[in-house]
């Protein structure tokens, strides 16, 4: 499984990224965790909000900064 | 995250706990004078009377009161969101012409969801769908400008007429700044390659049932009022403190009402600032108390949080500097006639 964190820098986007890759290593996931960083390519998306996830090309969440338990949940699906 | 609370985990026992919660919010609402006088004069028998005593009663009073109307204003509103998403408000601006669309913008600023870090996101995904620059720009300056947060404080804080005239000229610069700005027909000032950035599709948001929004609601209760409770505690605290006293000193004069320039220097000095409205109101608080007008007030409030350097940056990557200057220049003359505008009727 590939993860993708959609942010610029700011500081939901870092947050994401953090519980992101928190969540992966707590979930024993082998899933691979990036940041995307570049606007172009974040575009390419569709997303209107910044932070997004986006997991093996298809946007799950975006605007937010889940709570783990909801990340389990996204992840598990 | 409402999956944070264990109760909030079956959705559809949301009605019930709402149900609940929303006659003792009112039954507490209405007797906070009450409370704020038994434990005042009864429990702790303080000196009646005496300054101290009065800034605690008003600080005992006034904070559950902000704090209750905050997170009444806050859910309700974090439901109406749930229907408000920024792809439907892209929809609902597709196809609008020039002045329908600025007013439109400006409305939809003020419920759909907005975070300053998802400027250049919307902003691209806006333009790119076709919507006018000029509408555009409405909708990025009501956003932040006009919302629930805003709106909770200055009614707490400094009653609903003031309220009203914040949301209503907020409403008119957002409308006319947009409006003014598409007329200019600036489109050129904007970066080169913001026009062929490939938008990939998105896709079909699912239906939400009513509970889920509901489950929206608390969600936004929880994370904003846990991110500003402390401004307000701070803002009230020093409204406390000051309560009585009327001083005039060096800001007062400075910025009084009878300085013409107090409501551009308040401008200037605004701009380069940034916060958010939860964090900028205490602080116009103590301006008020200090003898600064209402209107200067105001002037600087709109300013710091419509007008700012970390937004300039942002814009910068997507705007080239004469379109960055027209933006500000046409945002800070508004915020100058409705500063003015107000020194003088109020």
């Amino acid at each position: 499984m590939e993860i993708k964190v959609l942010g610029t820098g700011c500081a939901k986007c870092k947050m994401l990224e953090k519980v992101t890759r928190e969540t992966v290593i707590e979930a024993n996931s082998s899933a691979t965790v990036t940041k995307v960083e570049d606007i172009i390519d974040i575009m390419k998306y569709g997303i209107l909000q910044t932070p997004a996830l986006v997991i093996d090309g298809k946007v799950v969440l975006q605007g937010k900064v889940p709570s783990r338990a909801e990340l389990i949940q996204i992840i598990n699906n | 995250m409402a999956n944070d609370f264990p109760f909030f985990k079956k959705q559809s026992n949301n009605w019930v706990y709402t149900l609940l919660l929303l006659p003792l919010w009112l039954v507490l609402y209405l007797n906070l004078q009450i409370i704020a006088d038994f434990l005042i004069d009864d429990l702790l028998q303080l000196q009646n009377g005496n300054h101290l005593t009065e800034a605690l009663r008003f600080f005992i009073f006034e904070t559950p009161k902000v704090l209750l109307l905050l997170i009444l204003i806050i859910f309700l509103v974090g439901i109406i969101r749930s229907y408000f998403t920024p792809e439907k408000t892209r929809k609902i601006l597709g196809n609008k012409s020039l002045f329908t669309g600025n007013i439109l913008a400006s409305l939809l600023g003020i419920v759909t969801p907005f975070c300053s870090c998802s400027a250049i996101p919307l902003f691209l995904g806006f333009v790119e769908a076709g919507i006018p620059l000029g509408v555009t720009f409405s909708f990025l300056i009501a956003a932040p400008m006009i919302n629930e947060v805003a709106l909770v404080l200055l009614i707490g804080l400094f009653g609903w007429k003031v309220a009203i005239i914040y949301i209503g000229t907020g409403l008119l610069i957002a409308i006319f700044a947009g409006w003014i700005l598409g007329k200019l027909k600036l489109e050129r000032y904007v970066a080169d390659w913001v026009y062929k950035v490939q938008i990939g599709q998105s896709e079909e948001e699912e239906k939400l049932k009513f509970s889920e929004r509901i489950g929206g609601g608390y969600a936004a209760v929880k994370e904003i009022v846990g991110k500003i409770w402390i401004y307000i505690l701070i803002g009230i605290a020093v409204g406390a403190g000051a309560h009585g006293y009327v001083p005039e000193d060096y800001l007062g004069t400075l910025l009084g009402r009878g300085n013409w320039y107090g409501v551009p220097l308040a401008i200037l000095i605004g701009i380069p600032m940034y916060s958010n409205a939860a964090g900028i109101i205490p602080i116009v608080s103590v301006l008020i108390e200090k003898g600064v007008s209402l209107g200067t007030a105001l002037a600087f409030m709109m300013s710091v949080i419509a007008l700012s350097l970390p937004e300039v940056i942002i814009l910068k990557k997507v705007l080239k500097w004469p379109l960055i200057a027209f933006f500000i220049g046409i945002v800070t003359s508004g915020i100058l006639v409705v500063g003015f505008l107000f020194n003088v009727i109020m």
